[in-house]
């Protein structure tokens, strides 16, 4: 009679938690779906559709709605398609942007509006710095830093002249600045590049040949990167000037650039072989379900669908909480592929860098592997312009 | 003065120039003749290009698909002028960009549906992979000197064609006065449809050559299109010759604007302005010089006699 009563009990109790906190969390992810960059936001798209597979669709007892938008790689557009998911669809949070100039034109269509917004890729110094806001997040790193890391190998290379290249953008500006603050050399050239207009690089490969640096690094994002190491093998360059590069090479150009890329060095916080077992599973099941390697910009979304399922879990379902949720974000206590890390007060992380290299794997197909770790726990430089404490 | 950069720098301007002008004489054919402003004409470019990769691919060798897809393109023209564009000709230049503006979008969701959203690559053949040795020490890509060798070629056919054969003859007529060969009796829409598919040709030919150094994606062809453009206007359109001046001007300036002008700049400001300045200015050059252009001589630099 009396376990009667209290199985009832606690059956009704459950029952009143499921229908109090059972509001659907929306996440909107903004990304480019068409055109000669889709292939990165399908890619992500693959990520975080594999991130809410492994959490069998729920977050807690919470349903998840995705709202994937396509900004068509034009800030215009990014911001547009923004305001539609925080002021229509309602969104809880607003996630993805790849690029920096989209990030920044629609930034303030997110921040102080209600969402919480995370980005899966782009790391602006301003957003990083003068303009973090506690409804800002991060899954990636900060644009400056993995260049900077790469400034630090140049240097352990005994790098003495270096030519830079990389499009005339804010991510690009960015990258050149990050190498720029640990570079130790001298840099005899830098060529910025329309973007994304100028996919023919032929004038400044010229310029490279006839300025004869030690090394080259450059910073060519999507399909400019492939175009990039074509055209450097077709100038003779490629066996006579080393090419150093960051975000250059992933895994989507790697199976078309084959042999041109091979060897090829670069910095970043992931590689699809880092040691862990969050990573192990990820790139497992990620190959298992699309048959190729996930990109560093499938990793980072994949985290952001993980940083958000801690925030909805720790307070239970209940999105009206945003305190407690930030709270939870803060912590970083979720399963990361890059293995656990802490949030800086700017809400970026704090995390490991390494030098990778291209390669073949054992089945043949080209992926990257790590060589080393440059940086242990490296902090962005904006973090000190930023005024939150926590 | 580095005189070995600046001749290179010199040769790519020229390719670029010969892509441009490939282009060009298509265009102001199609504009100076069926006075039908085409903007789907980077379409035909990026089609040419998709041919040349599919046709690679079944033939194995990028000469045997380069060979199929000129024709092929040829065609695909003509069957697009026939089936789209005779009903513009009469219409006033706005309709015609709202048509071939619609052609455009889609062209790219045609190509995405058949080809997919990712960009496809044109193996070349390895002699044409790398670089050969010049005059001076001058290291060059094997694969641009063969475009510049064939535009001069194909301007060279051009020229025969359009000085020294009938057909010739009444693309020059036409261009001079429309209305003037039709009431001869000559058969429009036979002529339109071959000068349509000429400049379709021509376009699919810049697009296959293109297509190795760049990807070859939707949309490729809409960033040169502008710049084509640009191009007719400066040369005047309906005229080859100016198109062919027009093209080799713009490509020069482009590329050595781009290559020497944060130095130049360097030399009157700071290396932070310098920096920050060249990149847009470099952009913008090629604009200004056609807005000169048009100042000093609107018709162009050599327009049609008669025009």
């Amino acid at each position: 009679m009396k376990l009667g009563i209290l199985g009832t009990l606690s059956i009704g109790a459950m029952l009143v938690g499921q229908v109090t906190f059972a509001e659907t969390v929306k996440i909107g992810f903004v990304t480019t779906l068409t055109g000669g960059a889709g292939a990165i936001g399908n890619d992500m798209r693959d990520a975080v559709e594999l991130a809410l597979d492994h959490l069998g669709r729920k977050m807690g007892s919470s349903n998840v709605k995705m709202f994937y938008e396509d900004d068509t790689f034009k800030p215009d557009v990014g911001k547009l398609k923004t305001e539609k998911l925080v002021k229509k669809d309602k969104v809880h949070f607003v996630t993805g942007y790849i690029w920096s100039h989209v990030l920044m034109a629609s930034r303030n269509s997110v921040v102080g509006k209600g969402p919480f917004m995370i980005t899966s890729n782009a790391g602006p110094g301003p957003v990083a710095g003068k303009l973090c806001h506690e409804d800002f997040f991060s899954t990636s790193w900060q644009n400056d830093q993995t260049t900077m890391a790469m400034g630090e190998v140049l240097n352990q290379l005994g790098i003495k002249d270096l030519y830079i290249m990389a499009p005339n953008y804010a991510a690009g500006k960015g990258m050149v600045a990050g190498v720029t603050r640990t570079f130790k050399g001298n840099i005899i050239g830098k060529d910025m590049t329309k973007f994304p207009a100028q996919l023919d690089f032929s004038a400044e490969l010229a310029k490279i040949r006839a300025a004869k640096p030690d090394a080259v690094f450059v910073f060519y994002p999507g399909k400019h990167g492939m175009q990039f190491f074509k055209q450097y093998a077709q100038a003779g360059l490629n066996g006579s000037i080393p090419l150093y590069s960051a975000f250059t090479v992933d895994s989507l150009n790697l199976p078309r650039l084959k042999d041109l890329a091979e060897g090829s060095l670069m910095t970043q916080f992931w590689a699809p072989d880092l040691d862990n077992a969050v990573n192990k599973r990820f790139v497992t099941d990620y190959r298992k379900k699309t048959g190729r390697y996930p990109t560093f910009y499938a990793a980072q979304s994949y985290d952001t669908i993980m940083l958000i399922n801690s925030a909805v879990t720790a307070v239970g379902g209940d999105l009206s909480n945003k305190k407690g949720m930030r709270t939870a974000m803060r912590k970083a206590n979720f399963p990361s592929v890059r293995g656990p890390f802490k949030y800086g007060n700017n809400h970026f992380p704090i995390q490991n860098f390494y030098l990778r290299k291209a390669v073949k794997d054992t089945d043949g197909n080209y992926t990257t592997t790590i060589i080393k770790t440059v940086y242990t726990n490296h902090q962005d430089p904006y973090a000190k312009d930023c005024k939150m404490s926590w | 003065m580095n005189w070995t950069l600046l001749l290179e720098q010199t040769l790519n301007g020229f390719q670029f120039g010969i892509l441009l002008f490939l282009l060009a004489a298509g265009l102001t054919l199609i504009f100076g003749i069926m006075d039908l402003i085409n903007l789907a004409h980077g379409s035909l470019y990026m089609m040419g290009a998709y041919f040349a990769a599919t046709f690679t691919k079944w033939t194995g060798s990028f000469l045997l698909g380069a060979i199929l897809a000129i024709p092929a393109c040829m065609a695909f023209g003509m069957i697009v002028e026939m089936i789209a564009l005779r009903t513009l000709y009469t219409r006033n230049h706005l309709d015609q960009v709202l048509a071939t503006f619609g052609l455009i979008l889609f062209f790219n969701e045609f190509v995405r549906l058949i080809w997919g959203p990712i960009g496809l690559d044109i193996p070349l053949p390895e002699v044409l992979n790398g670089s050969v040795e010049l005059f001076l020490g001058i290291r060059y890509p094997a694969f641009r000197l063969v475009i510049i060798a064939v535009g001069i070629l194909v301007a060279f056919l051009l020229y025969l064609l359009v000085s020294r054969t009938k057909l010739g003859m009444l693309i020059r007529a036409g261009a001079s006065n429309r209305q003037m060969i039709s009431a001869l009796g000559v058969n429009i829409n036979f002529l339109y449809t071959i000068v349509f598919g000429l400049g379709a040709a021509l376009a699919g030919l810049a697009g296959l050559m293109a297509g190795p150094i760049m990807t070859v994606e939707i949309g490729m062809g809409e960033g040169i299109l502008i710049i084509t453009l640009v191009v007719i206007v400066i040369g005047g359109v309906g005229s080859i010759k100016g198109a062919f001046v027009a093209a080799l001007l713009v490509g020069l300036i482009d590329t050595l604007g781009r290559s020497f002008l944060p130095d130049i700049l360097g030399l009157f400001f700071s290396n932070d302005v310098a920096d920050t300045a060249a990149p847009a200015i470099s952009s913008m050059l090629i604009y200004l010089l056609m807005a000169l252009i048009l100042a000093i001589k609107p018709q162009g630099l050599f327009p049609p006699r008669g025009a």
